[in-house]
């Protein structure tokens, strides 16, 4: 297999071996990838072949059954999903996941507080210090806030933003984490050509930012023409991986994306 | 509009057909009509009720400290003068809407901020009374060295019974946490050797302070003043912190919020003891006022108007649950007269309140002022600047 574009001296993320089976069914099987650093990173695979499980694995929602999870050169394996969102990863959910009654900057306030102490006695006599630290944590929401063009709206209510809007706002409280590694899952699910072409941009402004991107999507058009790498999976296996060009060549993707057309269609 | 017209015809007929067994045919008709009275009421208000939310939303957004903090403070004057403007009943029915005031605001802390049904609130109530009334009878402690004792005990019981819980959500959490309550208090029901078993404990001693045993009402008024104005401070900074933002992200979605990083274990647990403490707080105050304990005052129905005070004030809203503490303890109150038919008012203002108000009395108030003013600031240019761009 050509891996011409993975260079193993700058890997942040490695999966060994990974393996993660529901009952009988392995979802995931014998999965192990890199992840450059600084680039972005495209998952994909017909549906159900495990690329979620995958994101729930890597950011511990789901305990892995066999293999290991390397980040920034530290076993992260077994870790609880806020351990790791401590470790420096950040994710979005395919079906959006806000924190709905909540404004747009308290969503945010949320993300960004995960830095600092989080201490009972300090909340209760809110000293110098920790009105200092809330200060931060504002700056540095409404910092995202800009950053992905929701400022506007800083003190509506979640649940009544526009459906594009949602989902940069899932952005920016996932950046306000600082993470190293940011996962999206089907971040251009349900948007149309125009809001698409708005979050590609959106993704390159983020990985300008020495921000590393992992994302699943369907619109290959967009994979195409933002990713860097490419890694494919089918039925819970790597088939391929490589630059967009070879893994629009290489024939096992053409066989797992047209066998399943000729199926269904 | 239509709407609502259909919920009052429906609710009305519900109740007349479901009072008419105790109330007769005659006096059944004198509730519909005094029903439909108020639905008259409640349409003109809703026709005026845009204008009315501008007044408020006005009030609210221009002269805040100047409304207010004096209409606070008259309240806190009359609070304050109760005693000697009143008779010792209505300074007892204070003390005991001070007390739930207390109750309500630590059951916030679970159920509004966090989103945790607790249906078994009361056993950390009892926690409090037997540990201050156990203490007082065989080690002769005094009220003010067991108050934080009890204070904590309870919230060790709040640990060890939301511990099994953690993993538990909606309706099964309740179930649980109801089953917990009751076995805290069969528990005391059944222990003779220790708390009295359904005899309870007598003779427990008072508070004093500097000689001054105290035996008036207006001392145990006073007294629970301070504990209430302890917990309102100490809740509300909680609910402006980097705490109470995670117990609500926690409540609106744990998946989210643990990928934010919280750690929901610790703060679902956090939840579970401070909601506790302020419970066994309330305990201790209970068993030094009446001097005497027993499980009838821990039933399960104490559960359930302390939860109703949390959602008919609305949950998460600390004025509202206030508001709903002293509006359950003084409605009941203030029905003696009509003492046959006072839970049925009580039961139709709850229904109605569900049907009309599902958010509580303060329950939509936004929190966008929670916001400092120097991001406000911030925030308008960014606005503007915004709008300037997009215009270009």
């Amino acid at each position: 297999m050509k891996k011409t574009e993975i260079d193993k001296n700058n890997v942040l993320l490695e999966t060994k071996n990974l393996t993660k089976s529901f009952g009988g069914i392995h979802a995931i099987e014998d999965v192990s990838l890199y992840i450059n650093k600084a680039m972005i990173n495209a998952l994909i695979g017909p549906n159900g072949a495990g690329k979620t499980t995958l994101f729930n694995c890597i950011t511990g929602f789901y305990p892995p059954t066999k293999g290991r999870i390397l980040f920034n050169d530290e076993d992260i394996t077994g870790l609880k999903p806020h351990q790791i969102t401590e470790t420096g990863m950040a994710r979005t959910f395919q079906n959006i996941r806000l924190f709905a009654e909540m404004t747009v900057m308290e969503n945010v306030l949320t993300g960004s507080q995960c830095r600092y102490r989080m201490n009972i006695l300090s909340a209760i006599l809110n000293d110098k210090r920790t009105r200092d630290e809330e200060r931060e944590i504002s700056k540095r929401a409404l910092k995202y806030l800009r950053f992905t063009g929701i400022s506007k709206f800083a003190n509506h209510i979640s649940r009544n933003l526009s459906y594009g809007d949602q989902r940069r706002l899932e952005l920016a409280r996932a950046l306000a984490t600082e993470p190293k590694l940011l996962l999206l899952d089907e971040p251009a699910a349900g948007m149309n050509s125009n809001e698409t072409k708005g979050l590609m941009e959106l993704i390159r402004k983020i990985r300008d930012e020495d921000i590393t991107i992992l994302l699943i999507e369907h619109d290959m058009r967009m994979v195409m023409n933002i990713a860097d790498t490419i890694t494919v999976l089918d039925h819970g296996i790597k088939i391929a991986e490589g630059t967009p060009k070879e893994v629009q060549k290489n024939e096992k993707v053409i066989e797992a994306y047209l066998g399943r057309r000729r199926q269904t269609a | 509009m239509m709407q609502d017209i259909k919920k009052w015809a429906i609710g009305s007929l519900w109740l007349f057909i479901l009072t008419i067994p105790f109330l007769g045919i005659i006096n059944g008709l004198y509730l519909l009509v005094s029903l439909i009275a108020l639905a008259i009421l409640y349409l003109i208000y809703k026709s005026f009720e845009q204008g009315i939310s501008d007044i408020q939303y006005k009030i609210f957004q221009l002269s805040i400290p100047s409304i207010r903090w004096p209409l606070y403070s008259v309240i806190a004057i009359l609070v304050i003068i109760l005693p000697f403007i009143s008779d010792p009943y209505i300074t007892n029915v204070g003390t005991s809407a001070l007390t739930y005031i207390v109750l309500a605001l630590g059951l916030n802390i679970v159920v509004g901020f966090a989103g945790l049904l607790d249906l078994g609130y009361v056993a950390f109530y009892a926690v409090g009374a037997y540990f201050y009334a156990l203490l007082s009878i065989k080690a002769g402690l005094s009220f003010w060295a067991v108050l934080p004792l009890s204070a904590i005990m309870a919230a060790i019981f709040g640990i060890l019974l939301g511990f099994p819980t953690l993993r538990l959500r909606g309706d099964y959490l309740a179930i649980v946490t109801l089953g917990f309550g009751e076995m805290i208090r069969i528990t005391l029901n059944n222990w003779d050797s220790l708390t009295g078993g359904p005899n309870g404990i007598l003779g427990i001693r008072g508070p004093d302070m500097l000689g001054l045993s105290f035996s008036q009402p207006y001392h145990y008024y006073y007294l629970i003043i301070i504990i209430g104005i302890f917990t309102v401070f100490v809740v509300n900074r909680l609910n402006n912190s980097r705490i109470g933002r995670a117990w609500i992200a926690i409540r609106e979605d744990e998946i989210a919020a643990e990928a934010m990083g919280i750690n929901i274990v610790k703060m679902k647990l956090l939840a579970f003891a401070l909601g506790a403490f302020f419970a066994g707080m309330a305990g201790a105050f209970f068993a030094g006022k009446m001097k005497f304990v027993s499980p009838e005052s821990f039933t399960f129905f104490e559960s359930v108007i302390i939860l109703c005070m949390v959602v008919l004030g609305g949950m998460g809203s600390i004025l509202g649950v206030i508001l709903g503490a002293v509006v359950l303890i003084i409605l009941p109150e203030s029905l003696r007269g009509f003492q046959n038919y006072r839970m049925i008012i009580f039961g139709g203002a709850m229904a109605a309140m569900m049907l009309f108000r599902p958010q509580g009395i303060i329950g939509n108030i936004k929190r966008r002022l929670e916001l400092h003013p120097e991001d406000e600031k911030i925030l308008k240019q960014e606005t503007e600047s915004l709008y300037d761009v997009e215009k270009r």
